[in-house]
């Protein structure tokens, strides 16, 4: 039937028109997907993602040490032939330990970024949908929980996992930092709730949680997806912060964060212990920035790369 | 002839841009005389705007400017900005679109108009610069100016802050008032009293004014001469009566022909511009109009004609810019053979009167609180919104619901659109009473009852590629994809777009095509009523036609029935079949569209036809206006009796004992020949629309 698409005379639209099969227009996913593939940007982002975690998790059956192996012969040791990132002042190989840190940074700041991304997304959209006492109550818990400091909350909770893996820790990242983000989407949504399509979808019959997922959701987008990157880089430097005073992720495990805090204090007499985490850091951190941009764009057909 | 007041030539401005520049002005040349009335007529993005704010002195930064403004002896486009400062607001004045954003909202009006008189002249003392402040509010038509000098902008009504926009214009005696589209926001019967407040304004200033609007009727009663602005360029001007009744360009014959005139609409169709005017970053070569002309020959698409008189008819003949201007004017080409005009539904195509209604509201009441700014935000009032409106639509047949904002109009179809039991009255669909349906009933009644949004720029997810927007229903029916899939394609040439524009998203589309997808997603579910809030009044007028018309063949074709929200009377009388006229939340008259345009009985329903504008000067002048007093009262304010009688030309002219009724009793709708009428003085209203 249709293979060409003829355009109208004074349409106001230029630019190739994607082809479809015929009798069938693409839906919403697959127009995201089809302008995510041709971004730039997305491919560098994801590539560099997937190669930190291959690393990650493959690395280390290709390595001689583990990250808890000490090599006495070699203490505080420049990068050389065997220890390519060098060695700490207890003989650690850095390479080693960047591996292992690497891994648990990524699930920590994974599960935890995205987790807290996500229920801020669903918590405030549903706030601000529905409104009137359902919107007061959920209001006044997240006010509640903002004004408990979450140092306060581990500091309580901390006997009930203490020495349970580094899940628990993302858990506690994404169950916690959610409030202020999910606040600001329900202040966005109680304007779009008022908006005509809002008002069309629920004259057309659609139960709140679908006008939600379907109309409120993709218009915040862009901000969830900012909120989401830099989320994930926030917790991974948050669990930092824990692991000095004593609750996050405890030697011998070691994270990124807790990597670049050591080297940090030798950074200029002894780069290569700052260095090697630090840049891993700043590539987790590019790579997600990249994939966030592009994939606001897609959702977003005004931003700027799809205006032209 | 004396020197002209202001003369323009060959203006031109030029907005530098990424993509290429846009050219907003192209070489426009007129002259306004003093004291005259010129009027400038154009759809947005012709230039119109620009064109006169060039004059101010008032463009961006970026803007480049060529050409002379010559202003009492001086080039305006020489001056620098301070030199400007001493003409802006002293000798040319402006009102704005938007009263609004023109005032400052912390200052009270009376300090600002007392601003605007000593900033040109210091030696008026501060409280000389207040009297005047009074004296002008008075002048505009400000009920106690005393007092309400000291209030704020907020504390206005829009046509109220008009009229201060208009006492700020002409604190300095100013010779020429520049109005940029004063009443685009205001409803019919504000608009009517702004019109007058500004002729009031310059018989007592003797300045020139130049009206910027795109509203043909506002022109035609008022303006000497009138220039027609399209795509950055003047394109026919001359008097009038001259463009009203000659016009030579092919534009401007087509945009006179696309408005309904209250009087005569309905009985044939409109005329509608194919296309939307080319974007002023990428001009075609030729003549602009080109493309949407039907009388364009080899010569427009490689020329662009100059605005000359055509030689042919002699030299009485205006300005057009046409190359075929000869040939119009003289009389070879008919001016109505012009546009070909689609044939006027048959009337045997329309379904006969006396159907089952498919839609009912009995007394239909929304009442919202009125909630108090304290903790426990207790009830302070009531805004009776909609309250106790009855109507009925058979298949096949219009409905239309006019009223000015804020009369309830939208509330009560939305109200109807909820299918949920009404605080008050019933809603039947197809006989179903919607109090007493299920969950599950409910959503299968909404295939057959959808709606249509006024701005189809925000009632379309800009996120969804329109394929998935129009499919929206479907989804909510539970249809199939494949299904879904082909009805789109159906639907899409159906409202007259391309099936391949599916995959589009709304941001690429005009504001035209965006109202037909919002037309297509209505009737995706083949529903039997379909329900239209002001579908076209946020469209130009030339795409307004295109509209009208595809819903007439719909409503034919399809055997649909209308509910059509609007303010605009004659393109109600185009499109509607009976007509309910509605005031602070009742509806005060209600009959086939003949009767009650035909025969207005009631005072309110005779003021707004009568403050309707008519694209035709030679009526505008001669014709009697009623001018409704004041603003529409707020729906919160509780009046007793006839709740029209605050505003009543009819009230105004009766005897003590006839207003004791309208003071003690609420008339209630009584049938008055074809119509039913809320009103006990019908057989007494010697009132009649001119």
């Amino acid at each position: 039937m249709m293979s060409e698409l003829v355009l109208a005379q004074g349409e106001p639209v230029e630019g190739p028109t994607p082809q479809t099969p015929p009798g069938r227009h693409g839906s919403r996913a697959a127009i995201i997907w089809r302008t995510l593939r041709t971004n730039a940007r997305f491919w560098v982002g994801a590539s560099l993602l997937a190669v930190l975690i291959v690393w990650a998790i493959a690395g280390p059956f290709l390595w001689p040490w583990r990250s808890v192996d000490q090599d006495t012969d070699w203490l505080l040791a420049p990068p050389m032939a065997g220890h390519w990132f060098g060695t700490d002042e207890l003989g650690h190989d850095v390479y080693a330990q960047v591996m292992s840190g690497l891994g648990i940074s990524l699930t920590v700041g994974f599960i935890g970024g995205l987790l807290a991304t996500a229920l801020a997304a669903v918590i405030g959209a549903f706030a601000g949908y529905i409104g009137g006492a359902g919107d007061a109550i959920i209001t006044w818990m997240v006010n509640l929980l903002l004004v408990i400091p979450t140092f306060f909350i581990l500091i309580i909770c901390y006997p009930f996992f203490r020495g349970s893996s580094y899940w628990i820790i993302a858990l506690f990242f994404g169950l916690t930092g959610w409030m202020i983000t999910s606040q600001v989407i329900r202040a966005q949504t109680r304007a779009l709730r008022e908006r005509d399509y809002v008002r069309a979808a629920r004259f057309m019959g659609f139960p709140p949680f679908t006008v939600v997922r379907r109309h409120i959701i993709p218009n915040v987008a862009s901000l969830l997806i900012v909120d989401a990157a830099l989320g994930i880089g926030g917790v991974i430097l948050a669990e930092t912060t824990l692991s000095i005073f004593g609750f996050g992720i405890q030697p011998p495990a070691v994270s990124l964060g807790g990597l670049i805090f050591d080297g940090s204090s030798s950074a200029t007499t002894r780069p290569w212990l700052f260095m090697f985490p630090g840049f891993t850091l700043v590539a987790i951190l590019f790579s997600l920035n990249l994939l966030g941009d592009a994939l606001r764009d897609a959702i977003d057909p005004t931003s700027g790369a799809n205006r032209g | 002839m004396a020197e002209p007041l202001l003369s323009v030539r060959n203006l031109s401005v030029t907005f530098p841009n990424r993509s290429g520049d846009v050219h907003a002005v192209r070489g426009v040349s007129y002259d306004i005389a003093e004291g005259e009335f010129f009027g400038i007529v154009g759809e947005s993005g012709s230039g119109k705007s620009v064109s006169s704010l060039a004059i101010m002195g008032l463009l961006p930064d970026n803007a480049r400017l060529s050409g002379e403004i010559r202003f009492g002896g001086r080039d305006l486009l020489e001056l620098d900005d301070r030199q400007l400062s001493g003409i802006r607001g002293h000798d040319i004045a402006i009102v704005f679109q938007d009263p609004l954003s023109a005032l400052t909202p912390v200052y009270t009006v009376g300090d600002q108009i007392a601003e605007a008189v000593r900033i040109h002249d210091r030696a008026v003392s501060r409280q000389a610069a207040t009297a005047r402040a009074v004296d002008l509010l008075r002048i505009v038509g400000i009920p106690d100016p005393v007092r309400r000098a000291s209030s704020f902008p907020h504390e206005f009504s829009g046509g109220m802050r008009q009229r201060v926009m208009i006492a700020m214009a002409i604190a300095n005696n100013p010779r020429l008032i520049i109005a940029d589209e004063p009443t685009t926001a205001l409803d019919v019967t504000i608009q009517a009293q702004i019109l007058e407040v500004l002729e009031k304004a310059r018989a007592i200033t003797g300045a020139a004014v130049s009206l910027i609007t795109h509203d043909l009727g506002v022109i035609a009663g008022h303006a000497d001469r009138v220039g027609v602005m399209y795509a950055g360029r003047l394109v026919e001007l001359g008097t009038a009566t001259e463009v009203f009744h000659a016009p030579t360009m092919p534009y401007t014959i087509g945009l006179l022909r696309s408005v309904p005139n209250i009087r005569t609409a309905g009985s044939e169709r409109l005329v509608s511009l194919a296309g939307r005017p080319p974007s002023l970053g990428a001009l075609p070569r030729g003549c602009p109009f080109a493309d949407r002309c039907p009388l364009a020959i080899e010569v427009c698409r490689q020329v662009e004609p100059p605005l000359v008189p055509p030689t042919a008819a002699g030299a009485a003949a205006h300005p057009a810019a046409c190359h075929r201007a000869d040939e119009i004017a003289s009389g070879k080409i008919g001016r109505a053979e012009v546009f070909p005009v689609a044939d006027a539904i048959p009337a045997s195509a329309r379904v006969p009167r006396g159907a089952e209604p498919v839609l009912s509201v009995r007394g239909l009441k929304r009442h919202f609180p009125l909630l108090g700014g304290g903790l426990l935000r207790r009830p302070v009032g009531t805004v009776r919104a909609v309250d106790g409106v009855s109507f009925e639509v058979a298949p096949g047949r219009t409905f239309a619901l006019v009223g000015e904002s804020g009369c309830g109009k939208t509330t009560t179809v939305l109200e109807v659109m909820e299918l949920a039991k009404p605080q008050e009255g019933e809603i039947r669909v197809e006989g179903t009473d919607v109090a007493t349906l299920g969950r599950v009933e409910r959503r299968t009644l909404r295939a057959d009852i959808q709606m249509v949004f006024q701005d189809a720029a925000a009632a379309v997810d800009p996120r969804l590629p329109v394929g998935d927007v129009i499919a929206e229903p479907l989804l909510a029916q539970r249809m199939p994809r494949a299904d879904r899939d082909a009805r789109v394609a159906e639907l899409l040439e159906l409202v007259g777009l391309d099936r391949g524009m599916a995959e589009r998203y709304p941001h690429e589309f005009s504001g035209g095509q965006r109202q037909r997808i919002g037309i297509a997603r209505g009737l995706a579910t083949r529903p039997k009523i379909l329900v239209l809030d002001e579908p076209v009044s946020a469209l130009d007028v030339s795409v307004q036609a295109g509209i009208i018309n595809l819903l007439e063949d719909l409503k034919v074709e399809l055997g649909l029935a209308m509910v059509f929200v609007a303010h605009d009377l004659a393109i109600v009388r185009q499109i509607a079949d009976e007509v309910g006229v509605m005031y602070l939340g009742r509806i005060i008259e209600q009959g086939p569209i003949a009767e009650v345009f035909g025969t207005p009985r009631h005072p309110y329903t005779q003021a707004l036809m009568s403050a309707a504008p008519i694209p035709d000067p030679a009526i505008e002048r001669t014709r009697e206006r009623i001018v409704l007093e004041g603003d529409l009262p707020s729906p919160a304010q509780r009046i007793d009796g006839c709740r029209f009688r605050t505003r009543c030309p009819l009230y105004r002219i009766l005897d003590a004992d006839a207003r004791a009724l309208c003071d003690g009793v609420d008339p209630e709708l009584e049938p008055h020949g074809d119509a039913r009428v809320a009103c006990h003085h019908v057989d007494r209203n010697p009132l009649v629309v001119a």
